[in-house]
């Protein structure tokens, strides 16, 4: 009945802001990390160079001649390893919860979807916090440990990357279940009579008609635990220590204490990009998928 | 007197569509007429109404109410109102208040609004559930309060889209002489779609038969029956035989047609027909008779109780349908002669 | 569908799920359990206290955060909200091209990394000449807010009848009165379901607001990690139970909010 330009008018409020403060800041953040750092911090507004990006792979020593530095590259490395791993993890443990979930009668099933929303939504900091008292030397899992005469001495768990993987684990594991729950949901019960009907086991049936038929959930859900793993903060930053630093600390630091702005916008480009490049390569193979 | 309403030139072809919704529709609905749009699915006759309400919007053409132009006129405007095919009945309002909210929006005056929702609920029969919302409610119950909300407001017209599809056939058959009463009772102008060609014939007083964005033919109930005006029309309403022809005389308006087999027909109506023009011809069978000299062979009977229906094959294959009341005879045998005599005013000429 | 469960029992997904469960509120059950402890070791248990919660609620430092916290949540989701339910009502009669387009642009604080998002904001207000304080935390987290309640808000448009708005119309309610009678009530779940996710996490996020509040406009969580900085102190944990509690309240109270209004509209089915 609007005629479809009158229908405009009401996302402009919506359109405009987040032009503004989303896609404005990122093309700004595009044009930062092509300057040169300020003496004292901040940047050189109307310098131009790559150095920033040149630093992520090399250094200069003090005649300028170039040498291949690989500490970056191996945050980076690492970054994506424990993103691969937690992502791994959390499917693990996410598709037989989720499965567990679907089969429950309607009042139990919806019990439990709503125990696993409840920490997707508390406090990011907070759910760190807890696992730092739980991992320190002197805390609760030592002393049990201890207790049972596993180990003989302090776990030193905390601030290694196995700390930092395990509060990964902990901050998305319902990023994963949620989605891989709700994709089990959608499933027609009769298609998984039907495979019963003609003779398949249990094992045959998940193989071949849950998982297949689930497999939205199940990228979408990788999809959401990946992302916010590589760019992640606060885990790697409460529980990991300087020597398990990921790409979110590296980010950090440049505003903080390294004052290097246009690197900083540089390594958030960097990480964007690969992120984008990963998430349209999934959607193309998706819909080629679709198609076939 | 001016035209209710007036469809002139209307054009309308959407994004992306093989074909155009509406290719040049032009005719004229009459006051305190119930004019129905009928025809299959895609044929535009859904797409019509909108634009009539004001939802949809011609490329080109005009729409007039009572002479004047409403396309510049939103929904919300025009002296229209609308039955939608799922009722669209507010969900957080009661009967009542569903009823009163058209008078309430054109400014009405407490007492005149509480007067005309009395009035509804008595016309309609929905006594007692005024204060009902629309989930407790049956199917034939919403259908009433759809149609006493758009009622309430006292259009000028009065849009049905589809109103009775989702009842079942014997509501549909009570609701269909309910509907035929309110609009001789209200005297306003109804436009009804449908693609039910039997509801249309009971309940019109002239029908618009569509196909393809376009207006095949426009007539009384009767009219379109027993002179379809092509062959579109004459398959669609009833059953009609459609038998290939060659024209071997005029006489006046009369002509004679030879059919597969060497049979003659006489057609009284023959005009536009050439001698040696290939033409189709059309009739109903219940226009078909025994003992006559059309010849076919004779396949099947089915027995109807009252009539039965006799299959008789031409030699090209087409199947000859003859409606005969049953009287208890034996059918013809298969596989025998059949001579069959056609009435010749009920014999259509259509191209071939 | 009621079929035979005992088929779709698949072995080890219980003790999986249960497995699950158990590792998604161990810390929290401990966060909570030693915050009562009496000694400031935290670990070792002496005995039931609440005098660190005490401590918390006469910290004043603590009480301006959590005032910030309430004030920038409040004020981010009233106007992404706004902005959300617009924008559904906008989208769902537009043509494909702008659909897809807002909905894209809608979707790029969830899809971007925080850490990203908060450098580029950082960079925008430091460009523009902003001030950093608590104005640039209300509109970071607007910006995040808008789409946290779109989703919601779309869902449920989804389910209604599109011939509702235009039955409205047809009886001749001009926009703002379809909007206000019709439209804005039907959507009310959806909306209420929006703007309680949007002050969740409004009230929870910390990374974009570390990197965009200045001095003054520090927010609990901002606190929070500023405290575990300095030392793991039973303050701390009581205000980290604290926080756990206001967020669990806060998702029942939003999930309980969602099952009435579906056995509402699960009644409401016209035809």
């Amino acid at each position: 009945m609007k005629t479809s330009w009158r229908g405009l008018a009401p996302t402009a409020p919506a359109a405009i802001f987040l032009l503004a403060f989303m896609v404005g800041p990122l093309l700004l953040m595009l044009y930062v990390s092509t300057l040169e750092r300020g003496a004292f911090g901040g940047v050189v507004w109307d310098s131009h160079s790559f150095v920033a990006y040149e630093k992520l792979v090399f250094e200069r020593d003090l005649i300028g001649r170039l040498s291949l530095n690989p500490d970056y590259l191996t945050i980076f490395g690492r970054s994506f390893q424990l993103a691969a791993i937690t992502t791994l993890v959390t499917l693990a443990i996410g598709i037989p919860t989720a499965l567990f979930m679907t089969m429950l009668p309607p009042r139990q099933s919806a019990l439990l979807l709503f125990l696993v929303t409840v920490p997707f939504w508390t406090n990011l900091l907070v759910r760190n916090f807890a696992w730092i008292l739980l991992l320190r030397n002197g805390g609760p899992i030592d002393g049990f440990l201890g207790w049972l005469g596993v180990t003989s001495g302090p776990i030193d768990v905390l601030y290694t990357p196995l700390a930092t993987g395990i509060g990964l684990a902990y901050s998305f594991l319902p990023f994963m279940i949620l989605p891989i729950f709700v994709a089990m949901e959608r499933i027609d019960r009769r298609l998984i009579e039907a495979a019963f009907d003609l003779g398949a086991n249990r094992l045959r049936v998940l193989t071949r008609v849950v998982l297949p038929l689930a497999m939205p959930g199940i990228v979408a859900g990788s999809v959401l635990v990946f992302v916010p793993c590589l760019g992640a903060y606060v885990s790697p930053e409460l529980l990991g220590g300087a020597k398990s630093m990921m790409i979110g600390n590296l980010i950090q630091a440049q505003f903080g204490a390294s004052r290097n702005w246009p690197f900083g916008a540089a390594l958030a480009m960097v990480l964007l990009v690969i992120l984008l490049m990963g998430l349209g390569l999934l959607s193309l193979s998706g819909r080629r998928r679709k198609v076939a | 007197m001016t035209d209710a309403i007036t469809i002139a030139g209307v054009r309308k072809h959407f994004d992306g569509a093989a074909a155009p919704a509406l290719a040049g529709v032009s005719f004229a609905i009459r006051r305190n007429e119930f004019f129905t749009l009928l025809g299959p699915s895609g044929c535009g006759k859904t797409t019509l109404l909108r634009m009539i309400a004001g939802f949809e919007h011609p490329d080109s053409g005009d729409i007039l109410l009572d002479g004047r132009s409403v396309l510049g006129l939103n929904p919300n405007r025009r002296p229209v109102n609308t039955v939608f095919q799922s009722y669209a009945l507010f969900p957080h309002m009661t009967v009542a208040e569903n009823i009163t909210f058209g008078p309430e929006m054109l400014g009405l005056k407490r007492p005149e609004i509480r007067e005309r929702v009395a009035r509804m609920i008595a016309l309609l029969r929905l006594e007692g559930m005024a204060d009902r919302r629309p989930r407790e409610l049956s199917g034939g119950q919403q259908q009433r309060v759809a149609l006493g909300r758009a009622l309430a407001a006292s259009p000028q017209v009065l849009l049905l889209d589809e109103p009775l599809s989702a009842l079942d056939l014997k509501l549909r058959k009570e609701m269909q002489i309910e509907l035929k009463r309110l609009q001789q009772e209200t005297g306003i102008t109804f436009i009804f779609v449908t693609h039910d060609q039997e509801e249309a014939l009971t309940m019109s007083d002239r029908i618009a038969v569509m196909s393809h964005g376009e207006v095949m033919q426009i007539g009384a109930p009767v009219e379109i029956y027993e002179h379809p005006a092509n062959r579109f029309v004459a398959e669609f309403i009833g059953d009609t035989n459609l038998v290939a022809a060659t024209c071997v005389a005029r006489d006046g308006a009369a002509g004679r047609f030879t059919i597969p087999g060497g049979s003659d027909i006489v057609a009284t109506d023959a005009s536009g027909a050439t001698p040696g023009a290939k033409v189709t011809l059309g009739f109903r069978p219940e226009r078909v008779g025994l003992d006559g000299r059309v010849t076919a062979v004779m396949q099947h009977a089915v027995y109807l109780g009252t009539d039965a229906l006799l299959h008789a094959s031409l030699p090209d294959g087409t199947v000859l349908r003859a409606r005969l009341r049953a009287g208890g005879a034996t059918p013809p045998a298969t596989g025998s002669d059949v001579g069959f005599s056609v009435a010749p005013d009920a014999v259509r000429v259509f191209s071939a | 569908m009621k079929a035979d469960r005992n088929l779709f029992r698949f072995p080890g997904t219980a003790t999986i799920a249960a497995l699950g469960l158990a590792f998604l509120y161990l810390p929290i059950l401990t966060l909570l359990i030693l915050s009562f402890n009496e000694n400031d070791l935290i670990t070792i248990w002496t005995g039931f206290s609440t005098r660190w919660y005490q401590a918390v609620f006469t910290n004043s430092d603590m009480l301006a955060a959590a005032r910030n916290s309430l004030i920038v949540a409040a004020t981010a989701t009233i106007l992404g909200t706004a902005a959300a339910t617009a924008a559904t009502l906008g989208v769902a009669r537009a043509r494909a091209a702008w659909k897809a387009a807002v909905e894209g642009l809608l979707g790029l604080p969830i899809l971007v990394p925080e850490i990203v998002t908060a450098v580029a904001m950082l960079l925008l207000f430091v460009f523009v000449g902003f001030e950093l304080g608590l104005l640039t935390v209300i509109v970071a987290h607007t910006v995040f807010c808008i789409p946290f309640a779109y989703y919601p808000i779309r869902a449920r448009l989804a389910g209604l009848d599109p011939a509702l708005s235009e039955a409205a119309a047809d009886l001749y309610a001009d926009p703002a009165r379809r909007f206000l009678r019709i439209e804005l009530p039907l959507l009310a779940p959806g909306i209420m379901a929006g703007a309680m996710l949007a002050f969740i996490s409004s009230l929870g996020d910390f990374v974009i607001t570390y990197f965009v509040a200045g001095p003054g406009a520090t927010t609990l969580p901002v606190y929070i990690f500023g405290m575990i900085r300095i030392g793991i102190t039973p303050e701390v944990n009581a205000l980290s139970a604290v926080m756990l509690l206001i967020s669990i309240l806060l998702i029942t109270a939003a999930f309980l909010l969602g099952r009435y209004s579906d056995k509402q509209s699960n009644k409401g089915k016209t035809s």
